[in-house]
């Protein structure tokens, strides 16, 4: 414990005279939020959706099988209340939910207005775009459809809108970009910087020779990894708030959920981010190297994981890919908890994903450190 | 500490480490008693830090065994790093820290703690004449005092075995002899020392020796006992300075001289086998008409011993290599072997 510590105080005193890298790590957040605060749309498919029918009627299901023949809305249950609603969506498991009033196929007989409601989750901007502007648009061909059988059938004019979707927003009613962006952010750049750092960190001591000199030293492998790592982890920590602070103060971006839970769960996050690093520094031999590899990383984290493009939008071999990466879980995690008041059973499974990778990666890293040379 | 009293502190048994298909060690058998100043000799790539790596327990031999302070090379070395200092030729410190920042690093590295530890890094500051500079950063020292700051930080839990890695490379001379100093101040305290280099005016400081040249080891013993079984006779001349190119041509071609150089107007001759090697030298230079205006007799060095086992070596080798080709068919060497 004590070598542990006297590692730990070394980076940090090293730390504090790389006055480069310091303000980085202040900085580079706050520059990535002003640059991502205006997003990118683009259309998602097969969007997990709940069904609400109230009225069991053959319109009813008509309408939910018009909707699912669209391509956007994969029906994935159906539900008696809006409890359950809000259950799925804060634990992700839900996109949308689409709920029938009673009396929506009496209605649609007799010749008036029928009204549904759509429920999209509003955390994640592709997504309410898509959902309600496929929704509506089949609504209306839907009425269209109605109107001119009426016509032919009774030479009657009906009402040009026999049925009504009207969507509703949840979690983000006014589609504020930087309310799906921010809470990303978090993610994006605790992989960003911690891979980053980490990597570099151990490169440093081989590069300048003084890992070589650890190694002769009584320092054993687990001292010397998790001091290095420790001061990391505070840094996380910083990083992640200076981002909600920010994201509050300029942005206005709602924290909904319980900040501990958060601050907790982001722990196996950023020692899954760490882990990550301390794999590629045992690859890398020089420290551009290992910022290469760490950006190389990096990419493939901003596209797949959901902070940028949707994960119901992407391709099955995407979606898999996206698993994999500690950040997709954490998204979820975040996400669900500062928009959608997500609790801890909501999130359990996310957890559970990342615990897996963290696991997995502190084995394969412990397996490549080898305290001997050659 | 844990080594029963009598056994050297080092003991290898036919060391050998190959890398890839390259013999890195061949065979290195060595025995450092307890208190010496041990010296490891070798040109670079000679196989001198493979050696040591093994020693510390850093590398696995391929073959072979050995006991360090008392525990085994291959089996122990968590063991045998708590007991040792090690200092590379690149002065491992941590440039962005001071210079008590590191030592008080390592201080922590190697389990001080407390009163003990602030007592021990302000006397190892004063015994290496660091207290002037104890808060500069180490990147900001010149070679000289970067590497008295590696050697104060590698002995600052004052081991019972210190590995010095090629610790005078690319250092002044000034400094270099002052490292010496300190180096032979720490056997004095009671360390034992392994010191590798390849300049071969710090052998002569050693109290053992043992020459590594292309992963073997050609000769060990005292310095006294290596110039000796090596049986060289020296000589300076001095010859008419118009002459001494043609003189050194002459010479050369005697049987048994090995080496001729020139120093300034002294011209250094390095014989084995000769007779009488003053006889020798007068009459070639007589045939020729060269005056030799004065013979003195000198005693040879480690250095000369070191070169005279290095040429026997290369020649064996190229010998050995010659003997291989010829007892191969001649088409062998037109397609790839």
């Amino acid at each position: 414990m004590r070598r542990l510590l006297a590692v730990a105080w070394k980076e940090l005193v090293q730390l504090r005279r790389d006055r480069l890298t310091f303000g980085m790590m202040v900085g580079v957040p706050l520059m990535q939020l002003m640059l991502f605060g205006y997003a990118i749309n683009t259309d998602v498919r097969h969007m997990p959706t709940l069904v609400f029918d109230q009225d069991h009627s053959a319109e009813s299901r008509d309408l939910v099988t018009r909707l699912e023949n669209t391509g956007f809305y994969d029906v994935t249950g159906y539900v008696q209340d809006y409890a359950a609603i809000t259950k799925a969506m804060r634990g992700g498991l839900a996109k949308v939910a689409v709920v029938v009033p009673p009396e929506f196929g009496k209605s649609l007989r007799e010749g008036r207005a029928a009204r549904a409601q759509l429920v999209v989750d509003g955390s994640d901007p592709q997504t309410v775009a898509s959902a309600t502007n496929t929704a509506t648009a089949l609504a209306a061909a839907r009425s269209i459809e109605l109107t001119t059988e009426r016509m032919q059938l009774s030479g009657r004019t009906g009402p040009s809108e026999s049925i009504s979707i009207e969507p509703t927003t949840w979690y983000n009613p006014e589609l504020k970009t930087a309310i799906f962006v921010v809470p990303g952010l978090v993610g994006v750049i605790l992989t960003m910087t911690m891979i980053m750092f980490t990597s570099m960190a151990i490169v440093r001591e081989r590069e300048r020779g003084t890992l070589e000199q650890l190694i002769v030293s009584p320092v054993g492998r687990f001292e010397l990894v998790i001091g290095k790592i420790l001061p990391y982890i505070a840094i996380g920590y910083v990083q992640m708030s200076i981002i909600l602070l920010a994201g509050k103060l300029i942005f206005h971006v709602p924290i909904r959920g319980e900040l501990g839970l958060l601050y907790t769960l982001a722990s196996v996050f950023i020692a899954a981010c760490l882990a990550l690093g301390l794999f590629f520094s045992t690859i890398a031999k020089t420290q551009q190297q290992a910022m290469q590899m760490s950006f190389f990383f990096l990419l493939p984290n901003i596209l797949l994981s959901g902070f940028m493009f949707p994960y119901e939008g992407m391709p099955r071999a995407a979606q898999v890919l996206a698993e994999v990466l500690p950040l997709t879980h954490f998204l979820r995690i975040v996400r669900g908890i500062t928009l959608k008041a997500a609790t801890f059973p909501d999130v359990r499974g996310e957890l559970g994903s990342l615990a897996i990778i963290l696991a997995a990666l502190v084995i394969l890293s412990s397996l490549r450190f080898s305290k001997k040379l050659g | 500490m844990s080594a029963p009293d009598g056994e050297p502190v080092i003991v290898a048994d036919h060391l050998s480490r190959k890398f890839g298909k390259l013999w890195a060690v061949r065979d290195v058998s060595m025995r450092v008693p307890r208190g010496a100043i041990y010296g490891v000799l070798g040109p670079n790539g000679a196989g001198k830090s493979t050696t040591i790596r093994m020693l510390c327990g850093i590398l696995d031999p391929t073959s072979g065994k050995g006991r360090v302070v008392g525990y085994d090379i291959a089996s122990e070395s968590e063991k045998i790093k708590q007991n040792i200092g090690y200092m590379t030729q690149r002065f491992s410190l941590y440039e962005d820290m001071t210079v008590e920042e590191n030592l008080k690093f390592y201080a922590s590295v190697y389990g001080l703690s407390g009163k003990a530890k602030d007592q021990r890094i302000t006397e190892t500051i004063e015994q290496a004449g660091l207290v002037d500079r104890k808060r500069q950063l180490a990147g900001t020292l010149s070679g000289g005092w970067k590497q008295r700051v590696a050697l104060a930080s590698s002995t600052i839990h004052r081991p019972p075995l210190l590995f010095l890695d090629e610790p005078t490379a690319g250092v002044d001379p000034v400094s270099r002899r002052e490292f010496w100093d300190q180096t032979h101040r720490i056997a004095g305290e009671g360390t034992t020392v392994l010191v590798t280099t390849h300049y071969m005016d710090e052998a002569e400081r050693c109290h053992e020796l043992a020459f590594i040249f292309r992963g073997e080891l050609l000769a060990s013993g005292t310095p006294r006992e290596i110039i000796a079984r090596r049986a060289l006779a020296v000589a300076l001349l001095e010859i008419d300075a118009a002459h001494t190119v043609r003189a050194a041509e002459l010479i050369r071609k005697l049987h048994g001289v090995e080496e001729v150089n020139h120093f300034g107007l002294v011209t250094r001759v390095a014989s084995r086998g000769l007779p009488d090697p003053e006889r020798a030298i007068r009459e070639a230079l007589q045939a020729a008409g060269i005056a030799l205006t004065r013979y003195t007799a000198a005693s040879p060095s480690v250095e000369d011993a070191f070169v005279s086992m290095v040429r026997e070596d290369l020649a064996y080798a190229a010998a050995k290599r010659e003997q291989e080709r010829s007892s191969h068919k001649p088409e062998s060497h037109v397609g790839p072997s």
